[in-house]
């Protein structure tokens, strides 16, 4: 099965994408994140209004068989979680993304320079072990 | 050879299979200076010779069955109807492993699921897990989801000076590596309007005991306003309670605990010296997955067909490993199933009546003792269960009056825990104590506090 | 919604099970408000609560039913003996307050068992406190942190795990308030010495080891292993999951182990009870005795009277009263029954047995076995990935063993091997059976290559079909009550 990678996007080491919109970094966890983990059961969102930074674990995803971290790329202010994934926290197995997580203020959005592109992120996978 | 049904014909072909000649060779990595120790142990022995042994040694203790008992401080002697063992002694019940292949233990899940059911309307919860080691480790548990749900944020665990005292030492050493700290039970004084003024931004929860270790009862408007001022204050209340009082009395969930630990063992399980007992853990809902423990859940198979599985697991070591909401891996499964048998066989009306009686003969035997001279009930509060006895003499010397003049043991000496006190006595009154058992009892109080037997005691001892 | 044996749907009001004698004693009033409104427990008759239990049971498996090859689990024949023994009303009906001086039976047990246990594994201490193996971990590690600290070492606070520990080993560490620091196993199975050497310093409490290890070997370094994390100020926490494998064989003790754990409900025979009540004492060294939960059973020689004694230095009590009663004297029964000698054996056609599917296995030639070039000991790690059978996973052979009559192994444990098949006979396996699972095995294999979605399937031949555990997790249904007073 081919994994999707999404080219407008950035992505860490640890499987989240982001995407900027002004200040606002858009966060969610990539295909070959969600592929990993299988039926997705639940999502531990942050909190509202925590401060974050970068790398920071803020949530978890979980499958019937393990738990992902989430880890924020940026420093800031978490804005906004996307409620959906309470009640249907399996749309990030369909549309992983389109599912976006949280959003954050980022207090220096320079830290996206450390994340990777589309290309890199999908060499960086063929060197880990699934 | 005891269990091994390996012939020598056997051995020799699986050998030749491996590719050895002595079994010697599949031990060749074991460094040789260590290798083949002797145990100093006893002489094996057969079924006959350990059955005459086990005989003796269970003689040599004075049980239950030959001597009228009011102990009770954490350990209750109740009716176990024979039914309970017959179900504990089915080989698929007891010789079954945890139901990780649930397709091949629907025995165990649905047994669990029913227990966690039972639990819950016997608590007025929502959730409940399918139990922890015993009520002492319930209530550290609990404040650790405390902790937990509070992210970590709240370090302070207030504990009244009521919860059972070896609950209180259990909490400590639990999390003496967690930098918490637990306050509240500095003196025996320590009342709800006290533990409510310590209560502050710090507070993850505020633990206590209904009945508590006394056997002294709040009621549930006391309970509530507790619930209400804690809540109020940010923190959360964790109430340890008694299962067999809950057939009668207004349940925690009625009066918004958080979270309800309770102590088992009087549902179906014998004192057995201590363990193994049942650690019963009840909780909201909204708090489920901070929780620790397994859980057994409701799902359809690929037929459709309803059956029960664990479910929430990534709470648990086995996949979260050191994030895990505890360590803990296994639950007391066989305890409980012993519980869920009992509440089976006991039903609505049953429990209530063991309630009732345990209510009228208690409260019988504590208005006897009252009225004896030299003793006096210390009952501010209504009681179930359980009473205090302020005594005319170390209790130490009265039990042993009580034992080898009436062949009763008598109540828990609290002068170690509790010694404010003076010289008290707890004492336990139980369905299984017989109206005679109790007036033999109160005689012998009375005597105890005899002149004459004074001499004679001081003497012995 | 129904069920047609869900307990509370067998229910009838006004019906009773047990009856009970009307008070003997004058009446007390009850006040009201202390009263609770309803009580919705079911109402049975015995009759119907035998019928539902018993119905019940022969939904599962267990041990008296079939073969049980789960690695790590030790699941061997649980005695009757020792069933009888632990009910007889001398123990069942003992109060755990009572004047030691009426119960010198029951504590003699305890004695006994604990001096037993020590001489077995080479521990000058034991407590027999610890309800669970996982809680006799906790033991101690927290055993650990306090002779740190009691040493002056207050700056220590790793502790080194091996990559294929079981989860309770890290967990226990985050509980006692310690980062856990994960170590690579080598091509051999065994702890990475060089790994170790370098992450050995002076913030090091010590490391858990499991020996045998969760790959079933020999940890042959492990006297390395100890003298390297003593020099560097360490202690050695040893898992005892795994003794049934060295019992008269090593003993952990003398390998350098300094405390350790036991699992009565493994070596010891007592039974799983479908989860519990299993029994975890802890063992230590002299020098860490005075750290041990308390109380425990020491005997006052003079008076020739056992009596309780908290360690000076206890750690605290760790569970209420002493420990599983109930369980230890299962496990007394046990020792007393098998003497050294009886020990021995029981390791060595344990591992014998291992050693007879871990090379059947590998002629088989439908499952790798990664560590198959050393003897495992009382298990061998197989991997569920059969040559030409792609579509098929670990998950998929364990499901259609089922079918076969066999409880599946222990799968995707440890961590470290992919699709892992741990298997454990122990020595109460008859080879007719032991051949009958390995034909079974051999069987499904070819059932993956030719027929792939007959596994997906699997099983077919059990109470259920697969069961939906995603749906349970994503709609938690914990509990089902009347009048839909439902929970999720």
């Amino acid at each position: 099965m081919t994994l999707k990678y999404d080219a407008t996007l950035k992505y860490a080491e640890t499987d989240e994408w982001a995407r900027v919109e002004d200040d606002i970094v858009v966060v969610g966890i990539s295909d070959y994140a969600q592929d990993a983990l299988s039926d997705i059961v639940y999502v531990e969102l942050p909190e509202i209004g925590s401060e974050v930074s970068a790398g920071e674990v803020v949530g978890t995803v979980e499958s019937v068989k393990a738990a992902a971290d989430i880890n924020s790329p940026v420093s800031g202010e978490i804005v906004e979680v996307n409620e959906a994934l309470e009640d249907a926290p399996e749309i990030i197995n369909e549309d992983p993304y389109g599912a976006w997580i949280f959003k954050v203020k980022a207090s220096d959005l320079s830290e996206l320079d450390a994340l990777m592109d589309a290309a890199a992120y999908e060499a960086f996978n063929a060197t880990r072990e699934h | 050879m005891r269990y091994i049904p390996l012939t020598d014909e056997d051995r020799q072909a699986m050998m030749a299979t491996i590719g050895i000649e002595d079994i010697d060779e599949l031990f060749a990595d074991v460094p040789a200076e260590f290798r083949y120790p002797d145990l100093a142990l006893p002489a094996p022995m057969t079924e006959m010779e350990i059955m005459r042994e086990l005989d003796m040694r269970a003689a040599e203790n004075a049980n239950l069955r030959e001597f009228a008992s009011f102990l009770g401080a954490g350990a209750y002697n109740h009716f176990v109807p024979a039914i309970v063992d017959t179900v504990l002694s089915r080989g698929e019940f007891y010789t079954a492993y945890t139901p990780y292949q649930p397709e091949i233990s629907q025995g165990t899940l649905q047994a669990a699921f029913e227990y966690q059911s039972m639990v819950a309307a016997l608590t007025g919860m929502e959730v409940v897990n399918a139990s922890h080691y015993d009520g002492s480790t319930a209530v550290a548990e609990a404040a650790i989801m405390a902790v937990n749900i509070q992210r970590h944020k709240r370090r302070t665990i207030i504990i009244s000076p009521t919860l059972h005292p070896q609950y209180r030492a259990v909490l400590r050493t639990y999390t003496q590596g967690m930098a918490l700290n637990i306050i509240g039970d500095e003196t025996a004084d320590n009342d709800f309007h006290t533990l409510i003024e310590m209560c502050d931004k710090d507070t993850a929860a505020v633990i206590v005991q209904n009945p508590d270790f006394l056997g002294q009862l709040h009621t549930p408007q006391e309970m509530q306003d507790l619930a209400d001022a804690v809540h109020a204050r940010g923190a959360l209340l964790v109430v340890s309670t008694d299962p067999i009082a809950l057939g009668l009395l207004k349940p925690p969930g009625e009066y918004d605990a958080d979270i309800v630990t309770a102590e088992g063992q009087g549902l179906g399980n014998s004192l057995s010296f201590g363990g193994p007992y049942l650690g019963i853990f009840a909780f909201r809902k909204k708090y489920m997955r901070k929780s620790s423990g397994r859980l057994v859940g409701e799902t359809i198979d690929a037929d459709g067909k309803r059956g029960y599985v664990l479910t929430l697991s990534t709470r648990e070591q086995h996949i979260r490993r050191e994030k895990a909401t505890s360590n803990i891996c296994s639950n007391q499964a066989l305890n409980a199933l012993a519980a869920a048998a009992y509440l089976a066989a006991m039903g609505k009306q049953g429990l209530r009546k063991v309630a009732e009686l345990t209510w009228h003969k208690s409260h019988y035997a504590a208005r006897q003792i009252d009225q004896l001279e030299g003793y006096e009930v210390m009952e501010e509060l209504p009681f179930f269960k359980e009473f205090v006895v302020r005594c005319p003499r170390p209790v130490a010397e009265i039990n042993r009056y009580l034992l080898e003049e009436y062949g009763i043991i008598g109540g828990y000496d609290l002068s170690q825990d509790y010694p404010s006190l003076g010289n008290a006595m707890l004492l336990c009154v139980t369905e299984m104590n017989a109206r005679e058992e109790i007036d033999d009892l109160v005689t012998a109080l009375d005597e105890a506090n005899a002149p004459h037997i004074r001499l004679n005691l001081e003497a012995s001892l | 919604m129904k069920f047609d044996d869900y307990i509370y749907d067998l229910s009838s009001p006004g019906r009773t099970g047990i009856d009970l004698p009307d008070p003997d004693v004058p009446e007390t009033p009850i006040p009201a408000e202390l009263l609770r409104d309803e009580l919705p427990l079911p109402e049975l008759s015995l009759v119907q609560v035998a019928r539902h239990y018993l119905r019940l049971s022969q939904k599962n498996y267990a041990v008296d039913k079939g073969f049980y090859p789960l690695g790590s689990c030790t699941m061997k024949y649980n005695p009757k003996v020792n069933e009888w023994a632990a009910r007889l009303p001398g123990f069942t009906a003992v109060h755990p307050l009572q004047d030691p001086e009426t119960v010198q039976g029951a504590m003699g047990l305890m004695y006994e068992l604990q001096e037993m246990i020590g001489e077995i594994a080479g521990f000058d201490a034991v407590s027999l406190q610890p309800a669970a193996g996982a809680h006799g971990e906790f033991t101690g590690v927290l055993i650990m942190r306090a002779a740190q600290l009691a040493r002056g070492e207050t700056q220590r606070h790793k502790i080194l795990v091996p990559d294929s520990a079981h989860g309770t080993n890290p967990a226990s560490t985050s509980m006692a308030g310690f980062t856990a620091v994960q170590i690579p196993s080598d091509k051999d199975g065994n702890v990475n010495i060089q790994a170790l050497k370098a992450a050995l310093d002076d913030e090091v409490i010590g490391i858990m080891v499991t020996n045998p290890n969760t790959l079933g070997l020999f940890e042959s370094q492990i006297a390395e292993v100890c003298d390297l994390v003593h020099e560097a100020g360490g202690l050695v926490y040893g898992d005892g999951a795994n003794l049934n494998a060295i019992m008269g064989i090593a003993r952990p003790g003398d390998l350098g182990i300094d405390v350790m754990h036991f699992n009565l409900h493994k070596t010891f025979s007592t039974p799983h009870g479908g989860g519990g009540p299993g029994s975890g004492p802890v063992g230590v060294t002299a020098e860490l005795a005075s750290f041990l939960p308390g109380p425990i059973v020491a005997l006052n020689e003079e008076e020739g009277l056992y009596e309780w004694r908290h360690p000076e230095k206890s750690i605290g009590r760790i569970k209420s009263f002493y420990g599983n009663f109930g369980v230890m004297v299962k496990a007394y029964v046990y020792i007393k029954m098998h003497g050294a000698q009886g020990l021995r054996e029981v390791s060595e056609i344990a591992v014998l047995n291992a050693n007879y599917i871990q090379a059947r296995i590998l002629q088989m030639g439908d499952y790798p076995v990664p560590y198959g070039h050393r003897r495992c000991k009382h298990e061998t790690v197989a991997q569920g990935k059969i040559p030409n059978a792609d579509g098929v996973r670990t998950l998929d052979i364990a499901k259609r063993l089922i079918d076969y009559d066999f409880h599946p192994p222990t799968i995707y444990f440890p961590l470290i091997v992919h699709e892992a098949l741990m298997i454990e006979p122990t020595e109460t396996e008859d080879k007719e059976t032991i051949d009958a699972f390995l034909d079974a095995l051999d069987k499904i294999a070819e059932e993956a290559r030719k027929d792939p979605d007959l596994l997906h399937g699997a099983p077919y031949n059990a109470p259920t079909r697969r069961l939906d555990e995603v749906r349970a997790a994503r709609q938690p249904v914990l509990i089902r009550l009347p009048d839909a007073k439902v929970a999720t």
